[in-house]
């Protein structure tokens, strides 16, 4: 190469590369095209459930829309986009060139675009129309091509996370930079080290239930089965067994992020480190001892449903936790009311009911009444969009100067968030009493008398939609003319700011220096060894420049 | 400076405490409560949302309060005071929210065993009387084992006034009753008001769940099983019956009714539907049996 320090090309980003900063980008672009067409079936579903007769579509076709978005949402857009900041961002932020299996990393990338692309496909044979728990015995007998892609796509993007997963465990441990030891890691890499945990020990067993599932439907074997003597509760203790941690698989790379996010626009330490990386561990653990908590009414015994009741409702501990700390984290700073800051605040307020509703309905009798209601529709909605699609905007727009160089319109970027927000809580809000009073969800066709409150919702789902026009026009535009990014725009501590913007193809122009924790804000701190530059880069860091 | 805003602080967490109570009781959230078990569901919900709104405005109150007393002002670059912690602090809201789910598991677990979900003996009744005719009393311990209950039993408390059974069959996208008592046979429930009533259920093709949302319970209905759902209707009316499971296209389709009787007005009812089911009675079961 003829330069010192070589950028990517534009190219670069449309091929297949092995740099770990292409490759989070890959992951956040392509997760974001998934994320628009799950978002059309949704807008396509509330437009029929303007009215309460299935008159739009027919509501096989609705039942197919249902379950395509619930798994694109799922599979393609959060889970995807937690592995996008953790490929574009774990090697920055330990000191490092790259991940540690740059070649597994990639072909972990590129196992996604054809899985989806193969996982829309169904549409021409009939898409799976089952939900995306995909039950037996309905998942066996609505369609078998449909439900067999459904499958082999959920086992291939199942692969490609747990490749990932263990490529982000590998490289946060063993490439860390010589003096970070893990406790000055950034928290990012604590939530990822919790996500990929459950990335490893969860799959496996969807995998099974999905392998066995595919044997009943092509060959007509029995393992779920009741017509053959199979059982289909089993089927069920084993999706949720990965499909309970998944929820914290989507959640927690975002929880990471916002621990990120809000230190630096409030300009203080975060309010207790180990707290917060340590309840990330154990929600990670006890994600794992959840999962009958989705199965209250099934065919779980009610010894079994205490169990479950008990420690679902522990998880609110640790997740207490990071929100008390997040709260005492803004508290007395000096807030910067930025897109990205906007969206953290969004996320944090967001969260909050979605716990709340949680701790409901972790209580058995409670659940029975609420179980498979448009209140859990809200709760979960509360939780994925309100909690991670939020903080994935704060992330977006915190890190964007650093992905492409450019700065974001935060003019722009706060109109974006006042239509999220708006659009999200009209959307999502009144799906609470409309639970409670007795809508049942995944349907077509219900009660008129819950017209007017599901014409709010559509006009909210509407504003939803609206909303990202603006952050669409604002990242073309940015691109294109955006003002450019200097090396630290934010004055942010972590490692990834001292390098340019972007990164130079290696990450670092020379050795990074662990030049403070990765949250000492107000803290005085002056390198150890006195290098020049990077005692001016800190006074910049510190605004006395 | 001192004194009024620790006044300020008592008077706020009093309002909050005040707000919260009012509020649990006042939601208007939840639908008629028409049988035993919606009142004891109710009262759990009451209290859920009385601390959820508690901790609602407190957090939410941090927030907004931080967003405008806590902004940095333009030119302002400097950071906010080095605050990495507070052990006590972080004690206190670890502290919290572990009895404030300890009082809501345990709250909940009366609840559930006053509702009749830990009844023990709760649905062997049907399997038992099967078994007893066929097989010797070791075997039946096994199949006892084997067959844990599903759903809700008797509760434990109160008079034990012999329930009302009926067995309910769920196909796409249609309820069947079935009084055992006097061979009825009804597509929409009836049932007497205060006498326990106890659905024995399962499923003629897929998953299905039988709700009842004036009545707050809940039980999935399983091909090749058996589950139960017991309960005491308390007030007179028509009310939902909901299919709650993703069953199918039509799945939004699939409801009847409940209609709860004055006891007279049930045995009228009861009268008047046994004598047109001869006839209909085999196809009924046909369905039923594919």
């Amino acid at each position: 190469m003829e330069q010192v320090h070589p950028q990517r090309k534009w190219q670069d980003y449309f091929g297949f590369s092995t740099d770990h900063k292409v490759i989070g980008v890959q992951y956040l672009v392509t997760a974001f095209f998934f994320y628009l067409v799950g978002g059309a079936m949704a807008e396509v579903m509330r437009t029929e459930l303007a009215t309460p007769d299935p008159d739009l579509v027919q509501p096989e076709f609705y039942n197919q829309l249902m379950t395509m978005h619930g798994s694109i949402m799922l599979f393609l857009w959060i889970i995807p986009a937690g592995a996008a900041f953790a490929n574009y961002l774990i090697p920055l932020m330990i000191g490092t060139d790259d991940m540690a299996f740059p070649r597994l990393n990639a072909i972990a990338f590129w196992i996604i675009p054809p899985g989806g692309i193969f996982f829309l496909c169904s549409f021409f044979v009939g898409a799976p129309q089952a939900g995306w728990t995909s039950y037996p015995p309905l998942s066996l007998v609505s369609g078998v091509w449909g439900e067999e892609i459904w499958i082999l796509s959920v086992l291939l993007l199942g692969l490609s996370s747990m490749l990932g997963a263990f490529n982000f465990v590998t490289t946060i441990l063993k490439m860390r930079m010589p003096d970070m030891d893990i406790h000055s890691m950034p928290l990012f890499c604590w939530s990822m080290l919790a996500t990929s945990a459950l990335v490893i020990l969860g799959t496996p067993v969807l995998a099974a239930a999905l392998i066995l599932l595919s044997f009943d439907l092509i060959a007509g074997t029995a393992f779920f089965n009741p017509a053959g003597g199979g059982d289909p509760i089993v089927y069920q203790h084993m999706f949720w067994f990965y499909s309970h941690p998944a929820v914290y698989i989507m959640v927690l790379p975002f929880f990471g992020v916002i621990s990120e996010v809000l230190p630096v626009h409030a300009r203080k330490p975060i309010f207790g480190y180990r707290a917060i990386a340590y309840s990330g561990l154990a929600i990670s653990f006890l994600g794992l001892i959840v999962w009958a908590h989705h199965m209250f009414s099934s065919g779980t015994p009610g010894w079994l449903r205490m169990f479950f009741m008990a420690t679902t409702m522990i998880i609110a501990v640790p997740t207490g936790i990071k929100v008390f700390s997040w709260c005492a984290t803004i508290w007395g700073g000096k807030i910067s009311l930025n897109s990205s800051m906007l969206f953290a605040l969004g996320f944090l307020s967001s969260f909050l009911i979605g716990g709340l509703s949680g701790v409901m309905v972790a209580s058995v009798p409670f659940d029975l009444h609420v179980h498979d209601t448009y209140f859990v529709v809200a709760h979960f909605h509360y939780v994925l969009f309100g909690g991670s699609v939020f903080a994935l905007f704060a992330g977006v727009y915190h890190w964007f100067p650093k992905m492409s160089g450019k700065m974001v319109n935060e003019t722009l970027g706060r109109i974006h968030f006042i239509l999220t927000f708006v659009g999200f809580n009209l959307t999502f809000l009144p799906m609470h009493p409309l639970g409670l009073q007795g809508m049942n969800r995944r349907i077509a066709l219900y009660d008129p008398k819950f017209q007017a409150m599901n014409e709010l919702v559509t006009i909210g789902s509407y504003i939803l939609a609206v909303s990202t026009f603006p952050f669409l026009i604002n990242i073309f535009w940015s691109l294109w003319k955006g003002k450019k990014a200097p090396r630290n725009p934010w004055r942010a501590l972590t490692l990834e700011w001292q390098t340019s913007s972007p990164p130079i193809i290696e990450n670092f122009e020379e050795e990074p220096v662990l030049w403070a924790g990765p949250y000492d804000y107000g803290i005085d701190t002056e390198s150890v060894d006195g290098d020049e530059e990077v005692d001016d880069m800190l006074a910049e860091v510190a605004g006395s420049s | 400076m001192n004194i009024p805003s620790n006044i300020l602080t008592l008077i706020l967490g009093v309002a909050l405490t005040l707000i919260s109570l009012w509020y649990g009781q006042n939601h208007g959230l939840m639908p008629v409560a028409a049988s035993q078990e919606a009142s004891e569901v109710d009262g759990l919900f009451n209290l859920m949302m009385t601390i959820a709104t508690g901790l609602f405005l407190i957090v939410e109150g941090a927030i907004v309060y931080s967003v405008i007393k806590f902004r940095r002002k333009e030119g302002d670059l400097t950071d906010g005071p080095p605050i990495e912690g507070n052990v006590p602090l972080e004690i206190l809201w670890t502290a919290i929210p572990t009895v404030i789910v300890f009082i809501l598991a345990i709250y909940s677990f009366e609840v559930y065993n006053t509702m009749g979900g830990l009844d023990p003996m709760a649905s062997h009744d049907h399997q038992q009387m099967m078994a007893e005719e066929t097989m010797e009393s070791s075997q039946l311990l096994a199949m006892d084992n084997s067959r844990l209950a599903l759903g809700l039993g008797q509760s434990p408390e109160g008079e034990q006034t012999p329930p009302l059974e009926v067995n309910v069959n769920g196909i796409q996208y249609a309820w069947i009753f079935n009084y055992p008592e006097t061979g009825t046979v009804s597509g929409e429930l009836h049932v007497p008001v205060d006498r326990p009533v106890k659905l024995n259920m399962t499923a003629g093709d897929v998953l299905h769940a039988f709700w009842l949302p004036e009545f707050r319970i809940k039980q999935d209905v399983i091909p090749g099983r058996e589950s139960l759902l017991t309960f005491t209707p308390t007030r007179t009316g028509q009310y939902p019956v909901i299919c709650a499971e993703l069953c199918g296209a039509y799945h939004g389709g699939m409801k009847t009714t409940i209609t709860v009787h004055s006891t007279e007005d049930y045995q009228q009812w009861i009268q008047d539907n046994t004598f047109a089911q001869v006839e209909t009675d085999g196809d009924v079961a046909l369905i039923g049996d594919r």
